[in-house]
């Protein structure tokens, strides 16, 4: 390293800078940083995008001093366990400071992708006004915006090509967004509002679907019926990526027959979705696409009955990614498991999800999957049962998960035929895939469990834990045992002081820790906070109605109900709620 | 934490650590007591975030599920109503709504005779597709599977209206 550090050092910057082009993963970008200092600043300087895995990790000031010349931010807000309502609204993520900071800075800002954070119309109409050569805009589980921000979106941003938006909660303003893209727009490449409740302005979007000749990506809303999206696949063949609205008429109307000849002549589609409001007996027009698919979404599609989705499947062989409804069932995921040899992750959320009855799918289903699907390596499964057996064959069969998330109904059901803890069914799955990042546990589970976790999860990055585990111990196998974790929420699991303080430093190598409803006291957060200072430990109550109440009695040997604890370069943040209090 | 299961090893715990009682791993499968021979029931009550889903979606389904707007045919009609069926609270409110809305009378609904003796019967398709009698149910029932209403000529509704 030495001789060719020394010979790199002759290169001019610009060789320099041309050659780090090449390097594009965010960790290796700070790798290079990290070489010398001649490194640290062509890196910083020709550095275009950064991604912040946590905004209160850093300020916007930082940001912009680090790396001047930046073009696409991505940035993430609220922790995990806040899409499942355990954190209180208002807790904080806000966008604004950022895009203000940037704004006064004159970053020429083109890129911008949010995750659970909270955007408010004034940050939009600001992001809008403040840089000329916006293209990309991507929020994923964001909120409090209303439709008008959109209008500011599509009215100022010249050169928008991506305006994205999944599963937010927006507040439609019955206004017309849509008709506030110009005529001159026609740059767009990528358009999803499929999660905007409102009407929108039909004849407006055929115009601009007409002359966005690069339009690849699309994604209706439920508010477009089926006879404006065979309209709009008239104008777009060239879609690569559909997202329906509604798809329900009259099967044996002269519209269903022209939207069967609109879609057969598109040839590109790869990526399907939608289907929000569905008749069953219009799913054949979507046949002739089925061959090419590569990805499929019918998780929004509860009215598609399970033979129904068992012959839709059966026309998709090359799908890689599939996301469906438990009313597939286990005979439809054998369907699955036959015919979709290319498949790569899978997801099967719960149709009724508080229902004691009908059990959707169980063990049998994630068996046969594992099976029939050799390149399987993520999956998300809610599931009424699980058995050890199931987890062990599952495991044989696919030693190459990364992601292994699952799910059942009940979050300590136990064994379904044996009765036994859940431990040596997921013991298998971490001793076989040895490169597995991420990993969701339930069902009945003991520090057995965890006890495998810290042995064998060597690559193991993210952790979710829930009504698991006896003592202490389960909590300290997994903090002992890995080393690349970065993130850990834990709920209603017995774990205290003791394991939260056995190593410290380990939080600092960590992006988060959540814990809520454990055992932890005020107390051990105190010495937390107090020894680490590098760390914020935020206690957040129940009452969002100020800290007085529920604060004022709150003694240092009480459970503290919800800990939310983070790495930061910046202090406890300015913008916390009466409810949260940062140790 | 309900747990009707013998196995005290694996007992959910929320004492404090450092409590008495040897914690080891379950030895031996003690199987639970007869009563219990499916996967012990759900709690009771249900809780905050679980299953995991998010709101978007939890309520994506809610409203596909419970989506409160049915259409109404009327057999001859040359188009359709659609109505709402969250503003009724029950058979009664409903049947004199639809009676308003398309000028007629339906009668009465007796379990044995359906609603013999009036022009019109209210029929309804539920999530099975099966064509069933307005009113046998209860309500919450009702609304829930309803997906489509349709009010039939009495006489295409004789086999409706005997109950068996």
């Amino acid at each position: 390293m030495c001789l060719s550090q020394s010979v790199m050092n002759y290169f001019p910057e610009e060789v320099l800078e041309h050659v780090f082009d090449f390097v594009t993963s965010h960790r290796d970008r700070n790798a290079v940083s990290l070489v010398c200092k001649s490194w640290y600043n062509v890196e910083k300087f020709s550095r275009e995008k950064v991604f912040i895995g946590n905004c209160y990790a850093v300020n916007p000031e930082r940001l912009i001093a680090r790396f001047p010349r930046l073009r696409s931010l991505s940035l993430k807000g609220k922790p995990h366990f806040a899409d499942f309502n355990l954190m209180p609204h208002d807790w904080g993520g806000h966008v604004y400071p950022w895009i203000e900071a940037m704004s006064k800075s004159r970053i020429n800002l083109e890129e911008l992708r949010l995750k659970r954070m909270v955007v408010s119309d004034e940050s939009l109409e600001l992001l809008a006004k403040s840089f000329p050569n916006f293209k990309s805009l991507v929020l994923v589980t964001c909120e409090g915006y209303t439709t008008d921000g959109l209008a500011a979106i599509a009215s100022n941003c010249k050169f928008l090509r991506e305006l994205d938006l999944q599963e937010n909660e927006v507040d439609d303003r019955k206004g017309h967004w849509l008709s506030c893209f110009p005529e001159s727009c026609t740059s767009l490449v990528s358009l999803n509002f499929s999660c905007l409740k409102g009407e929108v302005n039909v004849a407006a979007l055929e115009r601009l679907v007409a002359r966005c000749r690069n339009l690849r990506s699309l994604r209706l809303n439920h508010a477009v019926p089926l006879e404006v999206l065979q309209k709009i696949l008239v104008h777009a063949p060239q879609l690569n990526d559909l997202g329906t609205g509604s798809f329900t008429h009259d099967p044996n109307s002269e519209t269903y027959v022209k939207l069967k000849n609109a879609m057969k002549n598109c040839h590109s589609i790869r990526s399907f979705s939608g289907f929000l409001d569905v008749n069953g007996r219009c799913l054949p027009a979507v046949y002739p696409i089925c061959a090419s698919l590569t990805a499929l979404n019918l998780s929004y599609a509860p009215g598609i009955f399970s033979n129904e989705l068992a012959k839709l499947i059966r026309h998709c062989k090359k799908i890689e990614r599939l996301w469906i409804l438990d009313t597939i069932g286990d005979k439809g995921l054998g369907v699955v498991a036959n015919t979709c040899k290319e498949l790569q992750e899978l997801r099967v959320f719960p149709s009724d999800p508080y229902g004691v009855g009908n059990a959707a799918v169980t063990e049998e289903g994630l068996v046969a999957i594992s099976a029939g699907c050799p390149k399987l390596n993520s999956i998300l499964y809610f599931c009424q049962q699980m058995t050890n057996a199931a987890l062990i064959t599952v495991a044989k069969n696919c030693p190459n998960f990364i992601r292994f998330r699952l799910c059942t109904l009940n979050p300590i059901v136990p064994d379904a035929a044996t009765n036994q803890p859940l431990d040596e069914g997921f013991g298998a799955i971490v001793q076989s895939c040895k490169g597995l990042t991420r990993l969701s546990v339930s069902g009945l589970l003991t520090d057995q469990v965890f006890l495998y976790i810290g042995m064998y999860a060597e690559r193991l990055e993210m952790l979710s834990i829930a009504f698991a585990g006896d003592s202490d111990k389960g909590m300290l196998y997994v903090l002992n045992g890995c080393k690349k974790l970065k993130k850990l929420e834990i709920r209603d699991s017995p774990f205290g002081n003791m394991a939260l303080l056995s190593d410290m430093g380990k939080y600092e190598t960590m992006r988060s820790l959540w814990m809520s409803s454990c055992q932890v006291t005020l107390g051990a957060c105190k010495t937390l906070a107090e020894k680490m200072p590098r760390l914020n430990v935020e206690i957040i109550s129940e009452n969002e109605g100020g800290a007085g109440e529920g604060e004022a009695s709150l003694d240092d040997r009480d459970r503290v109900e919800k800990m939310y604890l983070y790495r930061t370069l910046v202090g406890p943040r300015t913008d916390a709620p009466d409810f949260v209090r940062t140790l | 934490m309900d747990s009707d299961l013998n196995l005290k090893a694996t007992e959910l715990r929320l004492g404090l650590p450092g409590t008495t009682d040897a914690i080891s791993p379950p030895k031996n499968n003690k199987r639970s007591s007869p009563d219990s021979d499916s996967a012990p029931s759900p709690p009771k009550a249900q809780i905050v975030g679980w299953p995991p889903i998010r709101s978007y979606r939890k309520n994506n389904l809610a409203e596909a599920e419970s989506g409160s707007f049915v259409k109404v045919s009327m057999d001859g009609a040359p188009y359709l109503r659609k109505i709402d069926l969250k503003v009724y609270n029950g058979y009664l409110e409903l049947l004199e709504g639809l009676e308003k809305m398309f000028k007629l009378t339906i009668g009465e609904y007796s379990e044995r005779e359906g609603y013999k003796g009036s022009e019109y019967a209210p029929a309804y398709e539920d999530k099975d597709g099966d064509l069933m009698l307005v009113g046998d149910v209860p309500w919450e029932m009702f609304e829930s599977s309803c997906k489509k209403l349709r009010i039939m000529k009495a006489s295409d509704a004789r086999g409706l209206g005997c109950a068996v």
